[in-house]
């Protein structure tokens, strides 16, 4: 086997190069924003083109406290991934608990809120074009939120068993990427659902 | 190759478990690995099978379509020809045959000893190919295995509505869907993993700017494949959930819009193309320096033209629609991005022309396909900018002359470039050469095959002959023609037996290559042929974009002119 030792450049000493976990993190971001762009834009294109009821008018309410409740987790993992780095597990672990625990309160109310369209409103995915662009699109937000869920709760049932330490700071952050992502997404599903769609 | 003792520690298993030498050794150790090298090869080999089945599904239309008035195939089956014709091959060839070159080159020319992500790398490519397995599956399975099963019948790009439960009942077009969902999902792990590769994986020394174009190119098909292959896998979960949950989003019924679908679609199937077309110009900008024997002309051009390439591809893709009636603003604008499209791709054709230009030209088999390529590429970019004009587009769209456009694309240039992949990295991959003779033999059969089948082509589609019928009346006067596409069809049928059998023969009987039997320059030519487990025992370091060019000539290296 041989090695190429081509000439070397004497002022290369510092060879950095990007976190792979945040290059692939980004990378997965970019994928599921363009997945989210094309919900959106099937929702903003039907809106209003129901043939039948029940419209966003009438069913839909703005849902403010699980909206205030998923925001502030973003800004509790922060605090999580910071006190990690700082070897402060204790505060750590609270941080992620309050984080899991905001996320959880965000999926509860959006379970209520669906049981209350279906049972009450009567709008199912199959009732009308609203129906089908709403829980599809309020269902993929969703279903990230339960998938990044599972992961900080992963993370902090490891953290209660005490096996996580500073070491694990970039790949908790890397999940805290996602985290905020997922709640960036929250505010353009609001927006166009809840907002612009009523 | 990755060693018995690495797939044995990659896979976690204690030695005693596995009795050395067995087949079911050697298939464990292929399942289980996660060796960049050995998921490429696994890549390309699935891709080749594709290659051969849908390879032989358009010749089973040729000769239906050959003569007026033909009874050889059913129209239901020929439908269901044409689907999976199109399907495997842009899902299960172009892409898992790209991917594989990938996958093996990238970490050997950025210098590292695998992927970023090793195992989300084995994650994709079983993903894929069961993918592959579940469209085939349909044959058997398409109703339910009650009785006989049928494949998917909608056509490559599957318009709604006809793809809503009422108008395909049965199992098939599910298959279609979730078989696409499935390959979507390996593309867009592939692809996050040679961007992290590429941007975290360097060896030292490896800036951006010198990296090989290959790799350049690879980075920007990935980013593309972000945005342009999800909107299709949304497009998917959107049919998924009219199918299965009795959703609306093309059920047209119920105020649904068909439109829609063709925008999602195009929006990903334009930009596919060049998906496609970027590895092809990734692989001549590799090869026509080496046997021009000169520097690529125009690195950085290079590097811009293809960037803006990937940009503009994404603003194309209603060109696909002008015969909808999108209105005139519509129609002007995806005319003139298409038409703007042309500027880069025309830069590089100048720059690889420029690169030949004064060389010492030597005309090995890659040199061949490579020199192929640019002359049929330019062809299909002339094609190209003439359906661009969205008038010509109208008389023209859903003809022949379409068909003709896009295979001398795939075939002409993409094609061509693959085959050129081949014999000049197949002495790299195996550690022997392929054999000239039979590789002028196979370019020049293709060569002229090729061009009987798409040159001729254009003629019934200029003539009107629309695509996707299963036979013509005999009047039309389109008879003759079709017989010339299809002899052509066959002709180029002999050259890939020639080429399977090339690679066959050649991988005992091929002439030792040693590690640099071209007396190229990048990084993956210092390793020996085939390379070993994690490529490099000691990481390299470089100083320049030709790195082996300083080593060969430490006189005169490259880094004194950067």
């Amino acid at each position: 086997m041989s090695t190429a030792m081509a000439i070397s450049n004497p002022t290369e000493d510092e060879w950095k190069q990007p976190s792979r976990g945040m290059v692939g993190m980004a990378c997965l971001i970019a994928a599921e924003s363009a997945i989210f762009v094309i919900f959106v834009v099937a929702y903003i294109f039907y809106t209003g083109k129901s043939l039948n009821g029940p419209t966003p008018r009438e069913v839909l309410e703005l849902p403010i406290f699980s909206t205030i409740c998923l925001l502030s987790s973003s800004i509790t993992v922060h605090f999580a991934v910071h006190d990690l780095r700082a070897s402060r597990i204790g505060r750590f672990i609270a941080w992620l608990a309050s984080t899991v625990l905001l996320g959880s309160i965000f999926i509860a109310s959006t379970a209520a809120e669906w049981y209350k369209l279906i049972y009450h409103d009567g709008l199912t995915i199959s009732t009308n074009l609203f129906g089908t662009t709403f829980y599809s699109l309020v269902g993929l937000h969703a279903s990230h939120v339960i998938a990044g869920l599972i992961m900080l709760g992963l993370a902090l049932i490891l953290a209660i068993l005490g096996k996580v330490n500073a070491h694990h700071a970039e790949r908790l952050e890397v999940l805290s990427v996602y985290w905020h992502f997922v709640d960036a997404v929250w505010v353009v599903v609001f927006t166009v659902v809840y907002v612009l769609g009523r | 190759m990755a060693t018995h003792t690495h797939a044995a520690a990659v896979a976690g298993l204690p030695q005693t478990m596995r009795r050395p030498g067995g087949i079911l050794d050697v298939v464990q150790d292929w399942v289980t690995t996660v060796d960049h090298k050995k998921i490429g090869l696994m890549y390309i080999g699935y891709a080749l099978i594709f290659l051969v089945v849908a390879g032989c599904e358009a010749l089973l239309m040729r000769i239906q379509l050959a003569v007026p008035n033909n009874q050889f195939i059913s129209p239901q089956a020929f439908n269901r020809l044409f689907t999976m014709h199109g399907t495997t091959m842009v899902f299960f060839v172009g892409m898992p045959i790209l991917f594989g070159f990938g996958n093996y080159l990238i970490p050997l020319m950025i210098g590292a000893r695998d992927m970023a992500f090793p195992r989300l790398n084995a994650f994709s490519f079983w993903v894929s190919a069961f993918g592959g397995v579940l469209l085939y599956f349909s044959y058997f399975a398409g109703s339910g295995l009650y009785g006989a099963g049928t494949a998917p019948d909608v056509g490559w790009f599957a318009y709604a509505p006809l793809t809503e439960r009422v108008f395909s009942p049965g199992h098939s077009t599910d298959y279609w869907t979730l078989s696409i969902l499935l390959s979507g999902i390996g593309s867009i792990g592939t692809a996050l993993n040679i961007v992290a590769t590429t941007l975290t994986m360097r060896c030292k020394g490896m800036k951006l700017s010198r990296m090989p174009l290959l790799v350049w190119l690879y980075l920007v098909t990935s980013c593309m494949v972000f945005v342009v292959v999800s909107p299709l896998t949304a497009a998917q979960i959107m049919l998924v959930i009219d199918r299965y949950l009795g959703g609306h989003f093309f059920d047209t019924q119920a105020g649904g819009s068909a439109v829609l679908w063709m925008h999602f679609f195009w929006i990903f199937g334009h930009p596919e193309v060049y998906i496609l077309v970027l590895p092809a110009f990734a692989f001549a900008n590799e090869i026509i320096p080496v046997f021009s024997r000169k520097a690529i002309f125009g690195y950085p051009a290079m590097v811009a033209a293809t960037v803006g390439i990937g940009f503009i591809s994404m603003g194309v893709w209603a060109h696909h629609m002008f015969t909808v009636g999108m209105g005139p603003d519509a129609n002007a604008f995806f005319t003139f991005s298409t038409m703007v499209v042309a500027v880069p791709t025309g830069i590089k054709i100048f720059n690889w022309l420029a690169t030949i230009w004064g060389g010492n030209i030597q005309f090995a088999t890659p040199m061949m396909f490579s020199l192929g390529f640019l002359f049929q590429f330019l062809i299909a970019g002339l094609t190209g900018v003439m359906l661009a004009a969205s008038p010509f587009d109208w008389q023209l769209g859903n003809s022949y002359f379409v068909v003709a456009h896009f295979h001398y694309v795939l075939v002409g240039a993409i094609l061509f470039m693959i085959f050129a992949a081949f014999y000049y990295w197949y002495p790299k991959i195996t550690g022997r050469m392929m054999s000239e003779t039979l590789g002028k033999w196979h370019f020049w059969l293709f060569v002229i095959g090729f061009h009987m089948t798409f040159d001729f082509m254009h003629i019934p589609g200029l003539l009107g002959m629309p695509r996707r019928i299963y036979t013509y009346e005999a009047d039309r006067g389109w008879g003759g023609w079709n017989m010339i596409v299809s002899i052509g069809a066959l002709v180029q049928t002999v050259a890939t037996l020639i080429f399977v059998y090339n690679l066959v023969r050649s991988y005992k009987k091929g002439e030792v290559a040693g590690p640099d039997p071209w007396d190229a320059w990048t990084l993956e030519w210092s390793t020996s042929s085939p390379p070993p487990s994690y490529n490099y025992a000691e990481l390299p370091t470089v100083g320049s974009r030709r790195p082996l060019w300083d080593l060969k000539h430490p006189d005169d290296p490259d880094s004194n002119f950067e």
